[in-house]
């Protein structure tokens, strides 16, 4: 099973084992992990999964597309170049050992 | 069954294992409270998320463990008693403090010293002679989205019976596999419960461009069958509507038995104030089975039925069973997803006497600013999320767009939000 390494806002550190096919918010939230909301359930709607992802794993987890970017230029928290939603990434065994930020504030 | 177990734990019982049931349970965790938290719901699976079912959990994107809504070790980790295939039919309440005894339908007796209803709502059945025909179906739960995710490979001709979100979405899904869809509603507009004429003939023009049929003011008299099958619609115009597959939506009826034995007030879903406690302040409801004041004219009473509501509502239900300070309540919202088509609604347009298009609906993207005595009170935003993004914001700020400027697309809605 690939890992995701999160970091919450409260500065904690959480492993998950994420299911291939599940997506990074769906693993989180599921897990407990704190930080993020997730009010659509994944449905790209609300922008309350956001995330940072950590620069080694930029390119692994790939860009978000349309709707996904104009949905994060209103996120709640500042918007980075390298945030994403994390509902819109799902993993693989390729993403193993993906390590994200939880944004401060969803 | 004839054994009757006890037990000798109380604390909380919630009622229903949805979203606003696992809403409850989790906000008395975070909120600090130990005592025994026990979830029932008579549905097989644990709590799940139901938009999916007619969505991308019917077009076969997603799989049933992507539907739970949390992990099993998350009940252990949180010390959550979850309880499924557990009905509650009889709850008497003790004459002296606010706790009681609940009785499963297996008999099984579970006492409580703090009661949550979150029974959900059921979906409303077709009336009409021929419900019981194979390949007429709804879609409420698990066991009827999978009935439904096997029956579609075998269909040719589908007629959904009902113009509201779940029907159209499932009818995009059927479409999308390139079945011969039709929709039927009465109303002479699709979604004429929750919606501004535009967006109502928007979507009608999408799901016909789209190559679904859309019948509007014909209600259906009677399902036809042979062999046991479904085999056509009966239209009151005499007309049938050759069938193998009929998909019902017609809305849903909160779940109310329960409460009414408690002798609770309930009007079409049980009766709660803004701090979600019912006619017995001891008792809290929330989620689809309640009737709450309008969160901006709170003389009116409402019925939600959205993700947005049970979860929030759950965190006031949790408060209040703590008797602590009710939360600032959110902007009510809600999304509907149909083939490539984003719809995201914020706030309440129940009630609008006037209403403003901004851009072009012809190019599937635009929106639709409410207003009720000249104040903002809600918008449908069509694969729009800046402006829906926009008016969720000035809502939960209290705020106003003019109306005289919604209109020009060459502002951005962000730059118009106006303090009253
Ligand atoms: C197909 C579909 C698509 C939807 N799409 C969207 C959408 O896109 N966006 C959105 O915001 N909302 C959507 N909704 C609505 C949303 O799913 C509901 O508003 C939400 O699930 C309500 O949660 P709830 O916990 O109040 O009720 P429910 O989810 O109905 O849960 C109540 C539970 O209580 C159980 N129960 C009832 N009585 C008893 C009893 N006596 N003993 C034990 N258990 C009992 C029921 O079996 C049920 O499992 C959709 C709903 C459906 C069906
Ligand atoms: S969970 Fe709502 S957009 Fe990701």
């Amino acid at each position: 099973m690939p890992k995701i390494i999160l970091r919450s806002p409260d500065g904690n550190t959480h492993t998950v084992d994420a299911r291939v096919g599940a997506s990074v918010m769906e693993t989180a939230v599921k897990h407990g992990v704190p930080g993020i909301v997730a009010e659509c359930g994944g449905a790209l709607s609300c922008a309350t999964c956001h995330v940072y992802v950590s620069d080694s794993c930029l390119e692994r987890a790939g860009a978000a597309e349309d709707f996904e970017d104009e949905m994060l230029d209103d996120a709640t928290s500042e918007r980075r170049p390298n945030s994403r939603l994390s509902c819109q990434i799902r993993m693989s065994d390729e993403l193993d050992g993906l390590e994200v930020e939880i944004a401060p504030e969803q | 069954m004839d054994t009757v177990t006890t037990e000798t734990e109380t604390g909380t019982l919630i009622v229903g294992a949805g979203e606003a049931g696992l809403g409850i349970a989790v906000a008395l965790r975070n909120a600090g409270y130990t005592a025994p938290v026990t979830i029932t719901g008579l549905e097989a699976d644990p709590p799940y998320q139901r938009p999916p079912l007619s969505k991308e959990f019917l077009a076969g994107e997603m799989d049933e463990e992507n539907l739970l809504l949390r992990a099993d070790d998350f009940y252990q980790d949180k010390d959550l008693r979850l309880l499924t295939n557990a009905h509650i039919e009889d709850i008497v309440l003790d004459e002296d403090s606010a706790g009681g005894t609940a009785t499963t339908s297996a008999g099984h007796a579970i006492h409580f010293d703090g009661l949550a209803l979150a029974t959900g709502a059921s979906p409303r059945r077709l009336p009409v002679p021929g419900g019981d025909l194979d390949g007429v179906c709804y879609l409420r739960d698990i066991p009827d989205a999978r009935r439904l995710r096997t029956l579609l490979p075998g269909a040719t001709r589908v007629v959904v019976v009902g113009g509201g979100y779940i029907g159209l979405e499932a009818a995009a899904v059927a479409r999308g596999r390139g079945l011969d869809v039709t929709v039927v509603e009465t109303f002479d507009r699709l979604l004429q419960r929750v919606a501004a004429p535009p967006i109502s003939e928007f979507f009608r023009t999408a799901h016909e461009k789209r190559g679904a049929k859309v019948l509007l003011g014909a209600s259906v008299t009677a399902l036809r069958g042979s062999a046991g099958s479904v085999s056509g619609v009966e239209l009151s115009d005499g007309m049938v509507l050759p069938a193998d597959l009929v998909i019902i939506g017609i809305g849903v009826e909160p779940r109310i038995e329960l409460a009414q034995k408690l002798g609770l007030d309930c009007g079409r879903g049980i009766i709660v104030d803004d701090a979600a406690r019912t006619s017995n302040p001891a008792i809290v409801a929330a989620g689809d089975c309640t009737m709450q004041p309008h969160p901006l004219y709170p003389t009116e009473s409402i019925c939600l039925e959205s993700v947005q509501n049970a979860a929030d509502q759950a965190k006031v239900a949790a408060a209040s069973l703590m008797d602590g300070p009710r939360p600032e309540r959110a902007v009510p919202w809600f999304w509907s997803n149909q083939a490539d088509i984003r719809l995201q609604i914020a706030g309440l347009s129940m009630g609008f006497d006037d209403y403003v298009i901004r851009g072009e609906p012809g190019t599937e993207q635009f929106t639709v600013l409410y207003y009720r005595d000249g104040r903002l009170i809600a918008a449908d935003a069509v694969n729009n999320p800046h402006d829906f993004m926009a008016v969720k914001r000035a809502l939960a700020k209290g705020a106003t767009i003019d109306p005289t400027d919604a209109h020009n697309t060459g502002l951005p809605l962000k730059t118009l939000i106006r303090e009253i």
